[in-house]
């Protein structure tokens, strides 16, 4: 049985059940709903004050109709944030380096977009693929361009989101076998090491972050332009 | 009487080692009972530990503590080849 570093990322099953689904309904464990109290409890609070500052982040650009894209679009977030954040502790499973997972939160949500824009206004969705002020020459290929542009966008969404975590997984257990490798034979490299491993620890949680904020406001851009 | 109470009604931790046995047999194995025990608990869990005025990390962090166990737990069978392996 050859051992390579990628076998983390293999989906675990146990008996033949598929542990994925656990590890992607876990998250939701840690989001309690609040009780009807005034001052619920300090997790509570945390959660509402989060939930409130990304709602209005995210849909302060959007107009009355995109309101009703709140929920999934902040519920979206959560879930990447917290299963992000959840992968990086030791021995668990992180769904979202899943190629297959990310494309289908990407193709589904790019689509709606592209639809509703499509069916509400479509020449000026169509208008978006041809930037203002160019030359005549260049617009047939410039609208090869942009739909090649537009097309590729889930694509984009879901590989972006995938690559970011599955180098950062790779590039801790690469380095970690690195340190622990060392430490019998050069302890002060050994150290050197170890602290490139602390340094790269609190950037893959900021990467778990930043890729689940941008995964959700490039959402909210391209819904920006076709709502 | 030393059986006053039903043994249905008496906690796991009073119910002595003979008892064990039917004590079982008395708890409900359904789906909607195991749901309720699962939900009992979760309630219990979090009424004592995080639904409290001054709630502190550690809440939070023995449910994930209890994650990372139960996640090596089940990758055991795959991690347990790299021990003596000298290249990884």
């Amino acid at each position: 049985m050859s051992l390579s570093f990628f076998d983390q990322f293999s989906s675990p099953s146990l008996l033949g059940i598929p542990l994925i689904l656990i590890a992607m309904v876990f998250p939701a464990l840690l989001l309690p709903s609040p009780g009807n109290r005034w001052i619920n409890n300090r997790l509570s609070t945390l959660q509402l004050w989060f939930i409130n500052l990304i709602t209005k982040q995210l849909m302060i650009p959007l107009d009355k109709k995109g309101h009703k894209w709140a929920l999934i679009l902040t519920s979206l977030m959560m879930f990447l944030l917290l299963t992000n954040l959840l992968g990086l502790l030791p021995y668990t499973f992180t769904p979202t380096t899943q190629l297959s997972m990310n494309l289908a939160l990407a193709f589904p949500l790019w689509l709606a977009t592209l639809l509703t824009g499509l069916r509400n206004q479509p020449s000026v969705s169509l208008g978006h693929l041809l930037p203002e002020g160019t030359p005549t020459l260049l617009i047939p290929a410039l609208i090869l361009i942009e739909t090649t542009s537009l097309l590729i966008r889930p694509l984009a969404l879901g590989v972006r989101l995938t690559a970011n975590l599955t180098a950062g997984h790779l590039l801790i257990q690469l380095i970690s076998t690195a340190t622990t490798t060392l430490m019998t034979t050069m302890p002060v490299v050994s150290l050197l090491t170890l602290a490139v491993l602390l340094l790269l620890t609190i950037l893959e949680v900021a990467v778990a972050m930043i890729q689940a904020y941008v995964f959700v406001l490039l959402l909210s851009l391209y819904l920006q332009e076709n709502i | 009487l030393p059986a006053a109470v039903l043994l249905k009604d008496t906690k796991l931790m009073d119910v002595k080692l003979g008892q064990l046995g039917s004590w079982l047999a008395t708890r409900d194995f359904t789906p909607g009972g195991i749901m309720g025990a699962m939900r009992r608990g979760y309630e219990r869990y979090y009424n004592k530990y995080i639904n409290v005025r001054k709630g502190g990390l550690g809440g939070i962090s023995m449910v994930l503590a209890a994650y990372v166990v139960l996640s090596y737990m089940w990758s055991y069978s795959h991690v347990k080849h790299d021990r003596r392996r000298k290249y990884h």
